[in-house]
């Protein structure tokens, strides 16, 4: 008897090679989500001489998000708040209808770890050759197949590390930058941090990441219901089971087994190390893989497929009754998932309309009240007024400053001769101005008369107004 | 420790704690988990040896790194200082008065005079240098002793009427109240309210007084001396109060506001921007 450990050692897993449907959505879904990754910073988008041309760029530096014709400022940000929760809201929706779905298939975590697995596999053969190097003591071949292994994991771990900061600023630029070795300590530390974190959780640390690391598991829950389409073993059809000699009792008569032959195929394949003839588990991701291999094992043996497969707990009782499960749009469509399409399609169509809506030139009115106002050597009233005026187009733009009022007042623009100030491109510009009240006009002894501010585009007639008031001098 | 046993219900494995029957069960963590837990302490341990931490009966170790918040301050404010040292110079050398609004040069100077503005001159003529009664008022077109940039900046750097800077701008109004009775006085406040007011009354006796005794400084129309610091009298802005009891004090006692030099405590770099600041007011010439 051994004395009890409250410490358990990580338990290597070797997935085994299989092959099927899912595997092979599984691969396309790798290459896609990696090119996508990869190859994003480096399409080019014109914007004209004085933005950026990167398609995607986060550009920190001067407070910019580009998103090929979309260009969102600082004050914008709802729009990435925006984004966050129809993300949010689309991954309730589809835990709902499909369970982890994104775990098993979407996840970088998943993604990479399958990736470093091909590697794995390529380098060091499949399963029982794994499984044979891991028990055998250091030698040479295994030193090179190590260190093989590991140079690969850590040049994909690099490229991770080195792709993600391409995506803050000029990739092209950046990328020169880093070969003569001139780039910011930010880029090299992002790259170094990227590179340790991908090579570890890829290379070793795997399903425990996703076990004992990430909230997600834990939170999935309660989103899925009985409705919910989860990897599951239909144990009615597969137990009692058995191997196949089991299967002749010693008069050489067959004994009644399930469609299980006891196979560990779903075991051997699973990247979680888990036996999903145990039930729904926390650790399950819903990769599938254990579908397709049962599947080619049930194939093999002359039984029907499906033993394990997706399926809606609610279906298990008819399915044991023998009747066919409901079709997969009747767990799909629930007020659950019709509740959280909705939402998400609302804030989707918000964000649209609010993209297609906005000007190219906005201003903001901060009527400055330290002090109130000034009387000026002739007794007139003045109030100053600081604009913020910002051209969100590529172009530098003339803009017109008028006001309109009931009452007679002056505008006035502080260093600028006239009522038009050019704004450079892509910026904001602060412009303070004065408004005039003479001495004898009613507004310049009036406690307050409202007016409005306009700018207006010289070139292209856009114009905003914003509503403010004047304050007269008060005895 | 205990021996492995085995909870029949759940098949997991106990500790062998057991309290009152309730017997606990043994879901072991994953050792790496463990070992996360000392990398921690052995940081934990560095980072008190590299930076300051362990109080000491004066203060605390210092730490290898030798860092300071206060050092990291001065650090942050060498490298600004560095950052703008051309443009420092630059505004020392340039010529204030063609700048324009659009040039960068300009704009950093209002933006440091507008911190030298706060730090330095707020305290007298307000945050907002609207001024108060004896400060003027910076927002507005009416200047003592002159409002073009230059002489803005000569203001700030030798103030007024004070003593330690020999270059100060000065001027003394006389206490009249030694000279004229109090009934001459009455009749000059009367007419130096008339030059600004329409409708008030002339008063011909205070015509000649003020021809006599004021306008040698204030013009025969009042209309002030910037040369000596004459306030116009002819205009609506007040710097001691425009009404009677104000423009009666004034006249009988004199007044003498008193503005240091701040040439000796601020740089030309500071006294350059404060004064660019100043004119981008509103009221700049």
């Amino acid at each position: 008897m051994t004395s009890t450990s409250l410490y358990a050692p990580r338990v290597p897993i070797f997935p085994r090679r299989v092959s099927g449907a899912f595997r092979r959505l599984k691969w396309w879904i790798m290459a896609v989500t990696l090119a996508i990754y990869y190859v994003t910073p480096w399409i080019r988008w014109d914007r004209g001489p004085a933005l950026p041309d990167q398609a995607v760029l986060i550009d920190m530096a001067h407070r910019r998000f580009y998103f090929l014709w979309i260009e969102i400022w600082p004050h914008e940000f709802y729009f990435v708040a925006g984004l966050l929760i129809m993300a949010g809201l689309g991954l309730f929706l589809f835990t709902a209808a499909l369970g982890r779905v994104w775990c098993g298939y979407a996840c970088p975590q998943t993604v990479w770890t399958d990736l470093f697995i091909l590697v794995e596999r390529w380098v060091e053969g499949d399963r029982n050759a794994r499984l044979r190097l891991h028990a055998a003591p250091w030698s040479l071949r295994k030193m090179r197949l190590r260190g093989v292994k590991w140079s690969l994991w850590l040049v994909i771990a690099v490229a991770t590390g080195g792709a993600w900061v391409f995506y803050f600023t000029d990739a092209p630029t950046l990328l020169r930058q880093i070969a003569v070795g001139q780039a910011p300590l930010a880029a090299y530390a992002s790259i170094a941090v990227l590179t340790a974190t991908t090579f570890t959780f890829g290379g070793f640390m795997r399903e425990q990441v996703c076990i004992y690391m990430c909230p997600w598991p834990r939170i999935q829950s309660a989103m899925m219901d009985a409705d919910t389409l989860t990897v599951a073993y239909r144990d009615w059809r597969g137990e009692p089971r058995g191997k196949g000699h089991d299967r002749t009792d010693t008069t050489g008569g067959t004994l009644a087994k399930g469609d299980c032959i006891d196979c560990m195929a779903c075991v051997n394949v699973c990247p979680m190390g888990i036996d999903i003839r145990d039930g729904q588990q926390m650790e399950c991701i819903t990769c599938a893989l254990c579908i397709d291999a049962c599947d080619d094992v049930m194939a093999r043996t002359g039984q029907p497929l499906g033993l394990i497969g997706y399926m809606a707990l609610t279906d298990a009782p008819r399915e044991q009754a023998g009747q066919p499960p409901r079709p997969v749009w009747r767990h799909i469509l629930r007020p659950r998932t019709i509740l959280y399409t909705v939402l998400w399609a609302a804030i989707g169509a918000g964000l649209v309309y609010v993209l297609f809506v906005r000007a190219p030139l906005e201003m903001t009115v901060s009527p400055v009240r330290n002090p109130t106002y000034v009387v000026q050597s002739d007794g007139a009233v003045r109030n100053i007024y600081d604009l913020r005026l910002r051209n969100k187009s590529g172009q530098d733009r003339p803009f017109r400053l008028t006001l309109t009022s009931d009452d007679a007042l002056s505008l006035a623009l502080e260093g600028v001769e006239g009522d038009t100030v050019t704004i450079p491109a892509d910026t904001t510009t602060l412009q303070r101005i004065y408004v005039t009240a003479t001495a004898r006009a009613p507004a310049a002894t009036a406690h307050a008369t409202p007016l409005r501010l306009w700018v207006e585009d010289v070139d292209t007639k856009d114009r905003a107004s914003t509503a403010t008031t004047f304050n007269g001098r008060v005895q | 420790m205990t021996e492995r046993r085995v909870d029949e219900e759940t098949g997991v494995e106990t500790t062998g704690h057991v309290w009152d029957g309730i017997e606990e069960l043994n879901n072991p963590l994953p050792r790496w988990w463990l070992w996360t837990l000392y990398a921690c302490i052995v940081w934990a341990i560095g980072y008190t040896v590299l930076y300051p931490a362990w109080p000491m009966l004066s203060g605390a170790t210092t730490g290898v790194f030798g860092y300071s918040t206060r050092g990291a301050v001065a650090a942050e404010i060498a490298a600004h200082d560095a950052q703008n040292a051309t443009l420092t110079a630059d505004l020392v050398a340039a010529d204030l008065s063609a700048l324009t609004a659009g040039d960068p040069l300009h704009r950093y100077g209002v933006a440091r005079g507008s911190a030298v503005f706060r730090a330095n001159c707020s305290q007298c003529h307000g945050s907002g240098a609207a001024g108060a009664p004896g400060y003027p008022n910076l927002l507005d077109d009416d200047w003592l002793w002159g409002g073009d940039v230059a002489a803005i900046a000569q203001t700030v750097a030798h103030g007024i009427r004070n003593d330690t800077d020999p270059d100060a701008r000065w001027s003394q109004m006389p206490a009249f109240g030694d000279i004229l009775n109090p009934e001459e006085i009455g009749s000059v406040v009367a007419h130096v309210a008339s030059l600004s007011a329409t409708d008030a009354i002339p008063d011909a006796a205070g015509a000649v007084l003020f021809s006599e005794n004021c306008a040698a400084c204030h013009g025969d129309a009042g209309l002030g001396n910037r040369d000596m610091g004459a306030p116009n009298l002819a205009d609506a802005i007040w710097l001691y109060g425009g009404d009677t009891d104000s423009l009666t004090q004034t006249v009988t006692q004199a007044r003498f506001g008193i503005m240091p030099p701040l040439g000796q405590r601020l740089t030309d770099a500071d006294v350059a921007a404060v004064a660019l600041y100043v004119h981008g007011l509103g009221g700049g010439e």
